[in-house]
């Protein structure tokens, strides 16, 4: 097998998974302590691309937007928590669901409205548009290299943050007791606007990053979400370590396998077959993990302990 | 209670009246809609049996209903361009034999993992799949991929010619009423006191010694097949199939029809089809970004209307 190829691919993998992260960070975050099914994170994920596209082109500076848009995420996503979340924590799951459901199509058809049905492409400046000579013959893009480092610094960022510091203790105690938190008087509201506002950024971040390579367009954050759904099962439920790994795990796994489940086929079986076969497997891959990991661990591999 | 049930009968017999009288006056256009009213309805009446009852918040049921229509349009292709001889037939019966397999069958494999699991992990993972279902259609070319696939001749079935509307339209009301009185059967009878029992407690069912796993497996099991059966009548109303009919917003708006119009109701998921049906056409004619209403409608049902429209007539 080619290795060049193979480390290049591996490096796709880390950038789809690092991207995974951001994106299911928040949800597993929100999840965990507010005990809110948000479906309509992908969405902001979406208008983080957007916002940041339009924000390159006024400002002429990709950096500068995005330094710009994430404030902006995170207010969004604080006003989305404020009238839409908030009046549903007391409710059950389902109400969850339909009501952030009905805030995809509001978030969705108004990008539409805004940004019209064409995707928006962001020009990405000289210094992170070339290659970087990673070793002898092995060239990788700048800007995929820079996606991976980003990611992983605001992945070790959250848990130092979620692990370290005085919000994470109360994220974490928010989690696990509520009520204690509140009655220990610890502003639980504006504790849970908090995460929230923090899952919408870094979800927003996601987006901001994948925009240059894919362009910002409407049907990104339907597209992600259902990935993020699985690396949160996978990882477990509302464990932030577990999202990580879980999120690395899937991102490989992705697209590793829509690069050489072909190959390993034809080892045994015809070339037609294998070619017709694999890209259904391929496109399947991620589900049958998930699948075959719930069958043995129903809750996740870091099952976080119960409240 | 005498109100409600005539209500209940006039919303019935003018689903059936008005449809054909605006077909014989020319506007053939309120029976296709009335057609697709019905065969909506079926599928929500089968999300109905595991959503409303059940208690298990599936939100994949978009996958059976496509299931169903490949399960007629592959049959279909094959027989028309060859291939695949053991499958290639326009039979509507076999049709129908295929689809309920086939969901059954995804229903009994996805169900045994997805009922280890409760709650949200629940949602999820009936959604993960379904969208599974959604990738592997669109990664199959010869059945046109992300394009779907065009369905040359409608299933054929004795004394039935479903290539006419009304005949269509017939089909379909019947069968709605059929699955609603199942529905009624089912839930009345022994099982269906058992799987409410589940809804409301499981805990205390386990400790009564019932096997909880199992009634649910076999209930998601027979959802599965209901939304199969209406893909089915989908796939021949259409004469079109891709997988742009499994996408999850595709479920959402069936569990849409079973909220709105109140669960573990018989009629409920009837009401939540026409006022999608119709809040859809409506929106859409007025507007390309029908969408943006509706989901702010929807938000407004969610925050304000606890228990769907049943609940408004039983007041």
């Amino acid at each position: 097998m080619d290795y060049t190829l193979l480390l290049i691919q591996v490096l796709n993998g880390l950038q789809l998974g690092v991207l995974l992260f951001l994106v299911a960070s928040g949800l597993t975050l929100v999840f965990g302590i507010l005990d809110f099914v948000n479906l309509a994170h992908g969405s902001i994920y979406m208008l983080g691309a957007f916002i940041c596209a339009s924000l390159t082109y006024v400002l002429e500076s990709y950096l500068l937007a995005i330094v710009l848009s994430l404030p902006i995420i995170g207010i969004i996503g604080y006003v989305f928590e404020l009238f839409l979340a908030r009046p549903l924590y007391a409710r059950d799951h389902l109400d969850h669901v339909l009501g952030t459901f009905g805030a995809i199509l509001v978030i969705d058809t108004a990008a539409h409205l805004i940004w019209g049905p064409a995707g928006i492409a962001i020009p990405l400046p000289d210094y992170l548009d070339g290659q970087i000579s990673i070793a002898e013959n092995i060239e990788i893009p700048t800007f995929r290299l820079l996606i991976i480092v980003v990611g992983l610094t605001a992945a070790f960022g959250l848990l130092w943050l979620v692990n370290f510091t005085r919000l994470g203790m109360l994220i974490r105690a928010g989690a696990s007791n509520r009520t204690m938190v509140a009655a220990l008087g610890i502003n639980i509201r504006s504790l849970f606007a908090i995460v929230f506002a923090l899952g919408a950024t870094l979800a927003g971040l996601a987006g901001m990053l994948i925009a240059p390579i894919t362009e910002a367009s409407l049907g990104m954050g339907n597209n992600i979400i259902i990935t993020a759904f699985v690396v949160i099962i996978v990882g477990g439920i509302g464990s932030v370590k577990g999202a990580f790994v879980a999120a690395l795990l899937i991102g490989l796994i992705d697209t590793l396998g829509r690069a050489f489940l072909d190959d390993l086929f034809k080892i045994f079986m015809s070339t037609t077959a294998a070619e017709n076969s694999a890209p259904a497997i391929s496109s399947m891959s991620i589900y049958l993990i998930m699948a075959l990991i719930l069958s043995f661990k129903p809750k996740g591999l870091f099952p976080p302990r119960l409240r | 209670m005498q109100f409600i049930r005539s209500f209940k009968f006039l919303v019935l017999v003018s689903l059936l009246v008005l449809p054909i009288f605006f077909n014989q006056i020319g506007m053939s256009f309120y029976l296709d809609l009335a057609t697709r009213l019905c065969i909506l309805a079926i599928a929500a009446v089968g999300l109905n049996l595991i959503l409303g009852y059940g208690g298990m918040i599936s939100f994949g049921h978009a996958a059976y209903l496509g299931i169903g229509a490949y399960a007629v349009g592959i049959p279909a292709h094959h027989w028309l361009y060859g291939g695949l001889d053991f499958l290639a037939t326009t039979n509507g019966f076999m049709h129908i034999t295929i689809a309920v397999v086939i969901s059954g069958l995804f229903a009994l494999l996805t169900g045994l993992i997805c009922l280890k699991t409760k709650g949200v992990y629940f949602i999820m993972i009936t959604m993960a799949f379904s969208q599974m279902a959604y990738y592997l259609f669109v990664s199959i070319e010869e059945y046109g991929g992300d394009d779907g696939l065009v369905i040359n001749t409608r299933s054929e079935i004795p004394l039935i010619t479903l290539d006419d509307p009304i005949q269509m339209f017939f089909v379909s009301f019947v069968s709605l009423i059929f699955f609603m009185w199942l529905i009624h059967l089912i839930t009345n009878s022994n099982f269906g006191l058992i799987l409410k029992g589940i809804k409301d407690n499981e805990a205390r069912m386990i400790s009564l010694g019932y096997n909880v796993y199992l009634h649910k497996l076999i209930a998601f099991v027979f959802s599965g097949i209901i939304c199969g059966f209406a893909g089915v009548l989908l796939g021949n109303f259409m004469t079109f199939i891709s997988p742009e009919m499994i996408d999850w917003s595709r479920s959402g708006e069936l569990m849409f029809m079973v909220i709105l119009g109140g669960v573990a109701t018989v009629m409920g998921p009837l009401f939540g089809a026409i006022v999608f049906v119709i809040l859809e056409e409506i929106l859409s004619s007025i507007t390309i970004y029908w969408h943006l209403p509706f989901g702010l409608l929807l938000i407004a049902v969610v925050l304000f209307f606890k228990g769907g429209l049943s609940s408004l007539l039983s007041k």
